[in-house]
């Protein structure tokens, strides 16, 4: 990836404070995480330290510094999709993909994370895989889709 | 066919799940094809949500009044066929209403809708949210010009605090003192703000209304802006909710056309415009002043209130901050007048609130009741019921902030007051009903792992507070409980509640004030007996199946994911402990009530 690459997402912004997060979400949005080099460009283009945008990145959950996986798989863990036993869903990736939440696979087929809740309580449990919403998903749901994604399964 | 027929499908993200994208391309693509004379033309709409998105896809037909549930694309020809070109009914895909144990031709006629009273959705599901003619047809952008043109700023004040209209985002703060405040401060510019991070997990009514009808949003965040003489809102966001930015991002630039938005709105002289915000996925945003921390461009913490935000708010000028279903309200207030509002709910809590009736409840979905509606009402005669017909064990009301009410609270009136003195409080509106196999032990839990990963680690008692009853929740949870738990467990959550600097720290303990409070016997039990008596705790939790009641019907066992159970059709079949996962997908399944909790 060339430097030209984040300078044009940067500098389609104003020079303001307040567009530092809209500038991060762009940043996340294109790479898929927020490269080291970009927030350094970013910090000079807003005259900002770089630990504040370190701060910033660390602490809103939509940013992330290290790579994700070609595929997203976020599990809904709110009120409603945990009493439908969301967690047996995490419990379940854990065991097909041998990966945590906030954990990417060995070969960067997927990186599986948890939202706190994704709005779709009535179809609890919800997952979402990169932008396809499933819903009401049961564990024994959880090896036909993944296989849909392409990934080595690990049958235990 | 002579009137014209209008197609509402439902394109929310619960129904969009379920495939309503594909049904309303299928069905655009067969109308076109039809070949109709364009007089009488059938046209095809997306809408928000109905709220009934367990049964999703829904699809409407107007004027006729007919309400498809779980609709199929398969579905779709003989929709057309039938229903659009002929007027019949076809009567398997109307919704099966329990109570009156037969099928309605419209979604009206179900116990489900006829209890509600629709306000702050009064347009979401019944019309295009993308096309601002339909939001015009329905009364839309007439209260904003009354308000410029027929009533001084004075009056407009004065009107919504007559309503008795209070925040509809949790706290439950009179909107129209808020206004009165900002405008009794002679400093400018002022800012109006429409909080849309909503957090609270098992919520989703400002969603539902952002991407269902935005133009009621922006219309009363307009109306207010003019009150209070503010030229520039804000639209702060939830970055999950990527189709409500969209539909919110449509909505801004259709009104700036329209010339709702931007300068010398309507001729009047006044000029105000909205920007969206992005939200970064961070709980605490949704709490006034880190938001404005985050729209200022920092990390979203709060600070202490002592200056209150109408005062000093966004970069240090008075704002008014105001939650998505409370600007919904705005517009209709000043059409119908505060009397015709103030009519309706308690005493002291007036108009309705919008409750996502989620968890285990048959009818899951969005449900909008006058205020004062008991629990019973809203779980059992429009909720249906709790799934399988189990037993009713609690309702979490009010998110991470709220607490749980136990049955015998059931009859309970559903309004701001009564709701804090039974240790729960309004919330945004997250209604979680909860069965037998839900443990109250583990709700606790849940919402302390939350709340300790979004606690913004700003000051110690919420930070560290929150970690401390969250060790000792999980020592019970996984047998290693003490006796002096509990004792410890409250004495945590009384500090927490006092010493931490914002609401979500100071709110943090309810969960866990409210289970002990109800449930403690829960809490001994899994302490005592290392017992998790719903079979959720797996470190307690040993599943057999009951030999008496099997019939060997092998549900059990083509939905165990660890292949777990053995045993041929009709003989009885058994658990092998070493394989189980403790999922709980048998207990789930079984229709004879044959697996146990050990």
């Amino acid at each position: 990836m060339d430097i030209l690459n984040f300078n044009e997402i940067i500098e389609k912004y104003p020079k303001e404070k307040r567009y530092t997060l809209a500038i991060l979400q762009d940043l996340q949005m294109n790479f898929n995480y927020i490269p080291k080099d970009a927030l350094k460009a970013l910090s000079h283009y807003l005259d900002t330290p770089i630990s504040k945008l370190y701060s910033m990145a660390t602490f809103y959950k939509a940013l992330s510094l290290s790579p994700k996986g070609k595929n997203i798989i976020t599990v809904c863990d709110g009120t409603a999709c945990h009493v439908r036993s969301s967690s047996v869903l995490i419990d379940e990736l854990h065991k097909c993909l041998d990966i945590k939440p906030g954990e990417t696979t060995k070969d960067g087929i997927f990186t599986l994370q948890t939202v706190n809740c994704l709005g779709s309580c009535a179809i609890a449990p919800a997952m979402v895989i990169n932008d396809k919403y499933y819903g009401k998903v049961t564990p024994s749901a959880i090896k036909e889709i993944l296989k849909q994604y392409g990934g080595e399964i690990d049958e235990r | 066919m002579s009137d014209k027929r209008v197609v509402y499908v439902c394109c929310d993200t619960g129904c969009l799940a379920n495939g309503s994208m594909e049904i309303f391309n299928e069905i655009v693509k067969n109308v076109e094809s039809l070949n109709i004379d364009l007089s009488v033309k059938t046209i095809v709409k997306p809408t928000g949500c109905n709220g009934l998105c367990e049964k999703g896809p829904v699809v409407k037909i107007e004027p006729d009044g007919i309400s498809y549930f779980k609709v199929k694309a398969s579905d779709v020809e003989e929709i057309i066929n039938k229903t659009i070109l002929k007027g019949e009914v076809i009567n398997r895909l109307l919704y099966y209403e329990p109570v009156l144990k037969r099928r309605v031709k419209s979604h009206k006629e179900s116990e489900f809708f006829k209890r509600q009273l629709k306000i702050a959705l009064r347009n979401v599901g019944e019309i295009d949210p993308e096309n601002i003619e339909d939001y015009k047809n329905n009364m839309g952008y007439l209260a904003l010009e009354k308000a410029l043109f027929h009533m001084s700023r004075k009056d407009i004040i004065e009107e919504i605090s007559k309503s008795g209209l209070r925040g509809r985002g949790g706290a439950g703060f009179p909107t129209g003192t808020k206004w009165k405040q900002c405008d009794s401060i002679d400093s400018f510019p002022k800012y109006v703000v429409c909080n849309g991070d909503e957090g609270d997990p098992g919520a989703f009514m400002d969603r539902s209304i952002m991407e269902g009808d935005p133009h009621s949003v922006i219309e009363g965040m307009i109306i207010c802006a003019y009150a209070i003489g503010a030229n520039q809102g804000f639209a702060y966001i939830r970055d999950e909710y990527s189709l409500a930015i969209i539909s919110m991002e449509k909505a801004l630039i259709d009104a700036r056309k329209y010339g709702y938005l931007g300068d010398d709105i309507l001729g009047s002289g006044f000029s105000f415009d909205i920007q969206i915000v992005r939200g970064g996925g961070a709980f605490v945003c949704g709490e006034s002043t880190a938001l404005m921390a985050s729209i200022e461009g920092s990390v979203g913490e709060p600070r202490a209130k002592y200056i209150h935000s109408v005062e000093k708010g966004l970069w240090g000028q008075p704002t008014v901050l105001n939650n998505v279903e409370t600007w919904a309200n705005v517009p209709i207030i000043i059409n119908n007048g505060c009397e015709w509002f103030s009519a309706i709910g308690t005493k002291k809590s007036k108009g309705t609130k919008v409750f996502s009736l989620v968890g285990k409840v048959k009818n899951t979905g969005l449900v909008e009741v006058p205020m004062g509606t008991s629990l019973r009402e809203l779980i059992y005669d429009i909720g249906g019921g709790i799934i399988g017909d189990r037993k009713f064990k609690g309702v979490q009301i009010g998110g991470p902030s709220g607490g749980c009410i136990p049955e015998e609270y059931l009859d309970l009136s559903v309004d701001y007051d009564s709701l804090k003195e039974a240790d729960s409080m309004m919330g945004s509106g997250g209604m979680i009903v909860m069965d037998d196999r839900t443990c109250m032990v583990d709700v606790a839990r849940y919402y302390l792992k939350f709340l300790s990963e979004e606690s913004c680690g700003k000051c110690v008692p919420c930070r560290e507070g929150i970690k401390r009853m969250l060790d000792i929740i999980n020592d019970i949870c996984e047998g290693r409980g003490k006796e002096e738990d509990i004792e410890t467990l409250k004495e945590v959550a009384e500090t927490v509640s006092e010493a931490s600097l914002c609401g979500l720290g100071k709110s943090a303990p309810n969960p866990v004030i409210s289970t002990l409070k109800y449930f403690q016997e829960e809490y001994k039990e899994h302490i005592f007996n290392k017992r998790c008596r719903a079979g959720v705790c797996k470190e307690l939790t040993t599943f057999y199946i009951d030999a008496d009641m099997c019939r060997g019907c092998g549900l059990c066992k083509m939905n165990c994911p660890s292949e777990a159970i053995f045993g041929d059709l009709k003989k009885m079949h058994f658990i092998d402990i070493n394989k189980c996962s403790k999922c709980g997908s048998c207990i789930n399944t079984c229709n004879f009530d044959a697996v146990k909790v050990r």
